[in-house]
């Protein structure tokens, strides 16, 4: 708290009003889009194809939210299926993604076992590969170890990330050894150092990686795709399509949009949820060195 | 003489001999120490390895056969890549167009996240809804998001930028913008460099937070007076293994740019206008079903990439090697 009254606490300050002026600015054209997107979805339909197009919704109404949940029901499986299959699919990766990842950074960045930097080379050359020709290879794979409809398929592949190591590798390294060696000669293990030390001083790190990881496997629209079959394995992206029907088609207009809005919410949520954790002034700062 | 340095040349055979027995031992053992280490690397590298670095090794492999996918892989030595460097145009023009993107959207989409991430840092209130409105561009699903643009750039009438434009006088008549070759690439550009304060801005903020208060007071008893002096000497200093994630993040990006390219421009787009060497790639992946020759331009696009990384590392690497 000193140090934020030392910054800041200078009086009226001009360029801070600059800055929070274009920010501002800057803000508001950044989410034009997304409030445009909020408009769409609850637009009559005489609204949505006027002309000249207007931004904001004059007369609101739910109906495109009804479309959507009549058109898919008359689908072979119930809505909520997709939703419960998006839902165990999107949490199973994030938490094993976090996970994994943090405990093989910690190793890499701290414990410096013989090989472990050749092992952080291939994370990195690895992520510089243009993942849509591994596609294919990697379907072998998936299909020999008899994984193909199952929710393995839809979660393993997403676990290894090498983003996710690179990025927890970044930040653990900027944890000061003199913590761990205090914690180590405090007798305690490993694990427990993980848990109690790495983790909370991470905890920007982690939360960044669970925005990440919980936006891309929400969003992800490939990989059900080619790993599932049977339609009760598949996930809200491809149940939406079916709804689209492509791009610039006209048919359920009003519904695609609605369904875009409610795939939305949840990533808005979980990013609501997490950046508290990512931007929050260091608590930690204490046991910083 | 030579009697005598016999015997002592074997005796250093015997040692040299001895001595890697020894380093063997040593290096076993320091394993044996760092055996808790393995088991935490031990989950990510398992599926890492499975799903990860077999394909590729096996893609690898497959730019140097023809393979449709039906019929086994048949070996053609380096065919592929003789006819993407020699005959291949389409391939050059998506290298041209990748270049350009590259060069406009890695630098400025970096900086950009930074300072704004800075920027914010900076305020004490309202923090979080200023990254929300950021941020919210790399909420919304590429699907969903390209609705919206085409319908700011759709190239008749009711496009709302061509709407704009015509009422404020500036054009006559609607004009397409994503089908002319003059502003095809501009317009991918854009859009682009609009979703991308996304990931890497969320990562510097995280590293901003990460960097001690203390520091600050430090420098202030140090003779740090303004705001960007601390940007200088304490803030960007301690950023580094941040600097060098989102970099290597905007190579990889803006090297493999596919997916708005394709929601915008079309594949094929108009002219080619809007093609890339990844979406090049996927023509030949999933239309076309020549795996061999998709995977050559995967490894092309690999030593591009990789070379590009490399320089990153040089300029950001915080312990010398990785």
């Amino acid at each position: 708290m000193a140090v934020e009254a030392r910054r800041y606490g200078r009086g009226i300050d001009f360029g801070r009003a600059g800055i929070i002026l274009f920010l501002t600015l800057l803000a508001a054209f950044m989410s034009l889009p997304l409030v445009f997107m909020v408009n769409q979805a609850f637009k009559p339909v005489e609204e949505l194809f006027l002309f000249p197009p207007r931004f904001f919704v004059r007369h609101p109404t739910l109906r495109n939210f009804q479309e959507l949940l009549i058109s898919t029901n008359t689908m072979l499986v119930p809505f909520t299926r997709y939703l419960f299959n998006s839902v165990l699919v999107t949490t199973a990766s994030v938490a094993l993604t976090v996970l994994s990842a943090s405990l093989a950074a910690y190793a890499i960045a701290k414990h410096r076992a013989p090989g472990s930097a050749l092992l952080f080379t291939l994370v990195i050359s690895a992520l510089m590969f243009a993942p849509h020709v591994t596609q294919i290879p990697r379907y072998m794979i998936v299909n020999s170890l008899g994984l193909i409809d199952t929710y393995w398929a839809l979660i393993l592949p997403a676990l290894a990330a090498p983003y996710g190591l690179f990025l927890m590798k970044q930040f653990i390294e900027q944890v000061p050894d003199a913590l761990l060696e205090a914690a180590r000669a405090d007798g305690a293990s490993e694990w427990r150092i993980f848990w109690s030390v790495i983790m909370p001083t991470a905890r920007p790190a982690w939360a960044t990686l669970t925005i990440l990881t919980f936006i891309a496997t929400w969003n992800d629209f490939f990989t059900p795709l080619i790993f599932t079959q049977s339609e009760v394995m598949k996930t809200l992206p491809l149940a939406l399509i079916t709804v689209y029907g492509g791009p610039g088609q006209v048919a359920r207009y009003g519904a695609s949009q609605a369904a875009t809005f409610l795939m939305t919410v949840p990533t808005i949520a979980i990013f609501i949820l997490m950046q508290r954790r990512v931007i929050q002034t260091m608590i930690y700062s204490g046991i910083k060195s | 003489m030579e009697q005598v340095t016999r015997p002592s040349a074997r005796v250093e055979t015997a040692l040299a001999g001895l001595r890697m027995v020894v380093k063997a031992g040593s290096w076993w053992r320091e394993v044996r120490r760092h055996r808790v280490s393995y088991v935490f690397m031990a989950p990510f590298m398992t599926v890492f390895f499975g799903l990860t670095v077999a394909p590729v090794v096996v893609a690898v492999y497959l730019s140097f056969t023809y393979f449709n996918m039906l019929e086994p892989a048949r070996w053609v030595g380096w065919a592929n890549y003789r006819s993407l460097l020699l005959d291949d145009d389409v391939f050059l023009i998506g290298v041209k167009n990748t270049l350009l993107f590259a060069f406009i959207y890695g630098p400025v989409s970096f900086f950009s996240s930074f300072t704004l991430a800075w920027l914010i840092n900076q305020l004490s209130r309202l923090r979080s809804l200023y990254t929300l409105s950021m941020y919210a561009p790399s909420i919304v699903s590429g699907i969903a998001i390209s609705v919206v643009w085409l319908y700011f750039l759709a190239g008749d009438r009711y496009g709302l930028l061509n709407h704009l434009l015509m009422r404020l006088g500036v054009l006559d008549e609607p004009f397409l913008w994503l089908r002319d070759p003059r502003t095809t690439m501009p317009s991918i550009i854009i859009v682009a460099l609009w979703m991308s304060l996304g990931n890497q801005f969320l990562v510097f903020l995280a590293g901003l937070q990460n960097v001690d208060p203390q520091l600050y007071e430090a420098a202030a008893i140090d003779g740090v007076r303004s705001r960007i002096q601390e940007l200088w000497f304490v803030t960007i200093p301690m950023m580094k293994p941040q600097f060098l994630f989102a970099s290597i993040n905007a190579v990889v990006a803006s090297l493999s740019v596919f997916d708005i390219a394709v929601a915008l421009a079309g594949l094929p787009s108009y002219l080619y206008a809007g093609h890339t060497i990844v979406t090049h790639l996927y023509d030949y992946a999933f239309i076309r079903f020549e795996m061999g020759y998709a995977a050559a331009i995967a490894v092309l696009l690999f030593l591009l990439t990789f070379a590009t990384g490399r320089l990153a590392f040089r300029m950001f690497s915080t312990h010398g090697a990785y």
